[in-house]
C-alpha cells in the first residue's frame, strides 16, 4: 500500500511538471503583428487560391461553372474549406496564430463576422482600386460599415440578401405580413429561428417599433438596458419555438417533416424547399435584418495575387448574376441585372436588385456589435462578447 | 529446426549480435520493459496527458473580447462565470448529467435481459445471430443513425404514422429532451450489452446449481448470485454509456429542442467565438465528473470485468 501511494505521488509530480512546462512555454508565445503596404498592381498568379467559404460559394460543382472559367483564365487552382456558420468561419481564420494561419487567402465573411476579423487582425486592408467593378456597385455596398473602417477597405462586397420569413402555406393562414407571428402564441411549437448570436438584432428590430420607449436606434448598437429588454423578449419567445436551426439544411428538413410551420431564414432555404415541392413561401418583411458577404483578404495570405484576381473576377456583372441565381442572393453590382434576367426571366426584380436607395435603408445589414455606438457618440454599447453571453443565456 | 549447436558456433556476425542482445535482455529484464514501453508511454504522456494539461492551464486564462487574443494572466474568472447562479452553465451541466444518468439506467435495464439471454439461454447459433444484430448498427456511421432517428421522430415520421394508423393522437417527440434520451439510449446500447454479456458468461454453472441445491428459487438466485456477479459488467458498461453521453454534442444539435444544450454544445460554440479559455474551463467539468465516476466504478470492481 505504501509503495502504491509513493507511485501515485510520483505520478502527480510528473503531471504537475507537464502542466508547468506548458504554462511556461505558452506564456512566452506572443502573437506577431502583420504590417503591410497596399499593392499598386496585381502581380503574376501563384497558381493556387485557398479559400474559407460558405459551402459551394466558389461554385465548385454548381451550374454556373464560373469558378472553372476563373481557374483556366488565371491558372489559380481553388482549394476550398467549407464553413457552416459565421462562428466556424471566424474560428478557422483565427486558428494557427490567426490571419488565416498562413494557409488561407480569402474568406467569404458575413457582416456578423467581418468586423471581428478586422479587429482581430485576421484580415488586412486591400487596394480597392485594383477591383474595377467596385465603381459600379450600389452605393450602400461600396464602403459599408461592416467591411470598411475609417475609409480603409478590408475586402470587397460580393452578394447580399434579406433575412426572410418562411412559412408553410397550408398551415399559416392568413399569410404573414411582418415579423409579429414568430413572437405570438398562435403558432406556438411550430416556429424556428437561427441559432446565431446575431439573431438578437432581429428581436431588437421588433422592439424598435413595439416599444419605442426603449429608444433603440440601431439593432446592432444596444445599450445594456436595451440588450436586457431584448433578451427578455427572446426568453419569452423560446417556449414558442420548435427548435433553433444550426445549418440551413436543418431548417429545410424541419419544414419538410412538418415539424416547423414558420421561421426566420434566407431565400436559399425557400428555393431549396420550393424545388422539393414543399408548400412553402417567403416574405421579406420591411423593415428586416439582412446579411451582406465580403470577400476578405487574410492577413497572412500566401497567394495574394490570385486572391486579388478572384475579387476582381467575382464582382464582374456576369459572374455576379450567375452566383446570385445559384444561391438565391442578390448582387452588389447593379449591372448584373440584365444578365440575371437573361438566366431567369424577371429574377432581377424578384431579388430586389433594382430597388431605390430608400429600400436599402429599411434593411439593417448584419454588423458585429462593438462598444462604440454610432448614434450615441459614446462607448456605452454592448460588445460582441456581451451579445454572446446574452445568447447563451437565452438558450440555456 | 534451424538452430542447432553447429550453427551456434559458426554463426554469422549478425546472428551473434542478435544473440548477444537477446542475452542482455534476458539478464536485465528492466531493459526489456523499457524498450517495450518507451514509445507508448511517451505518446501517452505527450499526446494524452499533455493535451489535458494544456486544456487545464488555458482554462485559467482569459480572452480579450474584441481582438480575440488570449491574455496570459492567471485568473479564476472563467470558473466564477460557470458557477455563477445568474448564468445558465450550471443548469446546462445538470441537464447533461441528468440525461447521461437516464441513458445509463435505461441501457442497463434493456441490456441485462438481452445479455442474459445471449450468455445463458441461447444456443450457440442463436447467440451468434444476436451478437451480429447487436453489433450491426455500429457498422453504419453514428451520424447516419441520428439522422435516421430525426426522420423517425419527426411530425410526419414513422412513429406518428404508426400512431395515426392505430387511431391515437400525434406525439411531438422531435426536438425535445425525450428525443435525446431515446436516441442516446439507442446509439450506446451495444456498449452496455457487451460488458454485461462478458460478466454473465463468466458465472460458472456450478454456482447456480449450488444456489438451487440450497433451496433458492429463481428470483433469489438472480438477486443474490447473478446480479452481484454481473455488477462489475454493468458498471463497466455504464462507464461507456455515461461518458459517451456526457461528451456528446451532435445528438443535442440534431434532435434536441430549444432548451437542449449540452456541455459539449457550449464548448463548441465558445471555440467558435475563439474563447478557448472559457471552453477549456467548461470542458474541465465533465473531466471532473468522470474522474469521480471512475473512482466509484473502480470500487465496484468494474475494471476486473473487462
Amino acid at each position: 500500500m505504501r509503495r502504491i501511494r509513493k507511485r501515485q505521488a510520483l505520478a502527480v509530480v510528473a503531471l504537475a511538471a507537464v502542466v508547468g512546462a506548458f504554462a511556461v512555454t505558452a506564456a512566452t508565445v506572443q502573437a506577431g503583428g502583420v504590417g503591410s503596404a497596399l499593392p499598386s498592381k496585381i502581380g503574376k498568379g501563384e497558381g493556387r487560391l485557398n479559400v474559407i467559404e460558405w459551402p459551394y460559394y466558389t461554385d465548385d460543382k454548381g451550374p454556373g461553372q464560373f469558378a472553372r472559367k476563373f481557374e483556366t483564365q488565371t491558372g489559380c487552382k481553388i482549394h476550398r474549406q467549407d464553413a457552416g456558420t459565421s462562428a466556424d468561419m471566424f474560428a478557422l481564420m483565427h486558428a494557427n496564430g490567426g490571419g488565416g494561419g498562413g494557409q488561407y487567402d480569402l474568406v467569404s465573411a458575413s457582416g456578423d463576422a467581418s468586423l471581428r476579423l478586422i479587429y482581430a487582425h485576421d484580415v488586412k486592408p486591400i487596394n480597392i482600386k485594383l477591383i474595377p467593378s467596385w465603381k459600379q456597385f450600389l452605393k450602400v455596398f461600396k464602403s459599408p460599415a461592416h467591411n470598411t473602417v475609417n475609409g480603409v477597405h478590408y475586402g470587397v462586397s460580393v452578394q447580399w440578401g434579406p433575412n426572410t420569413l418562411i412559412y408553410n402555406t397550408k398551415k399559416v393562414k392568413p399569410p404573414p405580413k411582418n415579423w409579429n407571428p414568430i413572437y405570438s402564441k398562435k403558432y406556438a411549437g411550430h416556429i424556428t429561428i437561427p441559432n446565431n448570436t446575431i439573431q438578437i438584432a432581429d428581436a431588437a428590430l421588433y422592439l424598435m417599433k413595439k416599444k419605442p420607449g426603449l429608444g433603440i436606434k440601431d439593432p446592432y448598437e444596444l445599450t445594456k438596458a436595451q440588450l436586457t429588454a431584448t433578451v427578455k423578449l427572446l426568453k419569452r419567445q423560446k417556449p414558442l419555438l420548435k427548435r433553433f436551426w444550426n445549418y440551413a439544411t436543418d431548417e429545410i428538413t424541419s419544414f419538410k417533416n412538418g415539424d416547423v410551420w414558420l421561421g426566420a431564414g434566407w431565400p436559399y432555404q425557400t428555393l431549396q424547399l420550393q424545388a422539393a415541392k414543399a408548400h412553402v413561401k417567403e416574405i421579406v418583411p420591411v423593415p428586416t435584418t439582412g446579411w451582406a458577404d465580403t470577400w476578405m483578404l487574410a492577413a497572412k495570405a500566401p497567394h495574394p495575387n490570385c486572391a486579388y484576381m478572384w475579387m476582381r473576377y467575382v464582382t464582374t456583372p456576369k459572374v455576379e448574376a450567375k452566383q446570385a441565381i445559384v444561391f438565391g442572393e442578390t448582387p452588389v453590382n447593379p449591372l448584373a441585372c440584365k444578365y440575371m434576367n437573361r438566366i431567369s426571366k424577371g429574377s432581377c426584380n424578384a431579388y430586389h436588385l433594382n430597388e431605390p436607395a430608400s429600400y436599402f435603408r429599411k434593411i439593417k445589414f448584419w454588423k458585429t456589435p462593438i462598444p462604440q455606438c454610432g448614434w450615441k457618440k459614446s462607448n456605452s454599447c454592448m460588445d460582441y462578447n456581451a451579445w454572446e453571453q446574452a445568447w447563451t443565456q437565452v438558450k440555456g | 529446426m534451424a538452430v542447432d549447436a553447429g550453427a551456434f558456433e559458426a554463426g554469422s556476425p549478425g546472428r551473434r549480435a542478435r544473440l548477444r542482445l537477446s542475452g542482455l535482455l534476458w539478464r536485465r529484464p528492466w531493459l526489456k520493459a523499457l524498450s517495450l514501453l518507451t514509445l507508448p508511454v511517451a505518446a501517452f504522456l505527450l499526446v494524452y496527458i499533455g493535451a489535458l494539461a494544456a486544456l487545464f492551464v488555458s482554462s485559467f486564462w482569459t480572452v480579450n473580447s474584441f481582438t480575440a487574443t488570449i491574455q496570459h494572466t492567471w485568473s479564476l474568472a472563467n470558473y466564477r462565470l460557470i458557477f455563477s447562479s445568474a448564468q445558465p452553465y450550471l443548469h446546462i451541466a445538470a441537464l447533461t448529467l441528468e440525461i447521461a444518468a437516464a441513458v445509463t439506467v435505461t441501457d442497463a435495464v434493456l441490456a441485462f435481459p438481452l445479455a442474459y439471454f445471449m450468455a445463458r439461454i441461447a444456443s450457440r447459433r442463436t447467440r451468434a445471430i444476436v451478437f451480429v444484430m447487436v453489433l450491426l448498427p455500429l457498422w453504419s456511421s453514428y451520424l447516419v443513425r441520428i439522422y435516421a432517428w430525426q426522420t423517425i421522430l419527426a411530425h410526419d415520421g414513422a412513429i406518428n404514422w404508426g400512431l395515426r394508423g392505430l387511431g391515437l393522437p400525434d406525439q411531438n417527440l422531435a426536438y425535445t429532451n425525450w428525443a435525446m434520451w431515446i436516441v442516446f439510449s439507442y446509439v450506446w446500447l451495444p456498449f452496455m450489452v457487451l460488458p454485461v454479456y462478458a460478466a454473465l458468461d463468466r458465472i460458472p454453472d456450478s454456482y447456480l446449481e449450488a444456489s438451487a441445491d440450497l433451496g433458492a428459487r429463481g428470483i433469489k438466485t438472480l438477486r443474490s448470485v447473478i446480479l452481484p456477479l454481473a455488477l462489475p459488467g454493468l458498471v463497466a458498461g455504464s462507464i461507456f454509456t455515461f461518458s459517451l453521453t456526457l461528451g456528446d454534442y451532435i445528438t443535442p444539435l440534431l434532435v434536441g429542442g430549444p432548451s437542449s444544450q449540452f456541455i459539449g454544445n457550449v464548448v463548441y460554440s465558445f471555440i467558435g467565438e475563439a474563447n478557448i479559455p472559457f471552453a477549456a474551463a467548461f470542458a474541465s467539468i465533465p473531466l471532473l465528473i468522470m474522474g469521480v465516476y471512475l473512482v466509484i466504478a473502480r470500487r465496484l470492481g468494474a475494471f476486473e470485468a473487462v
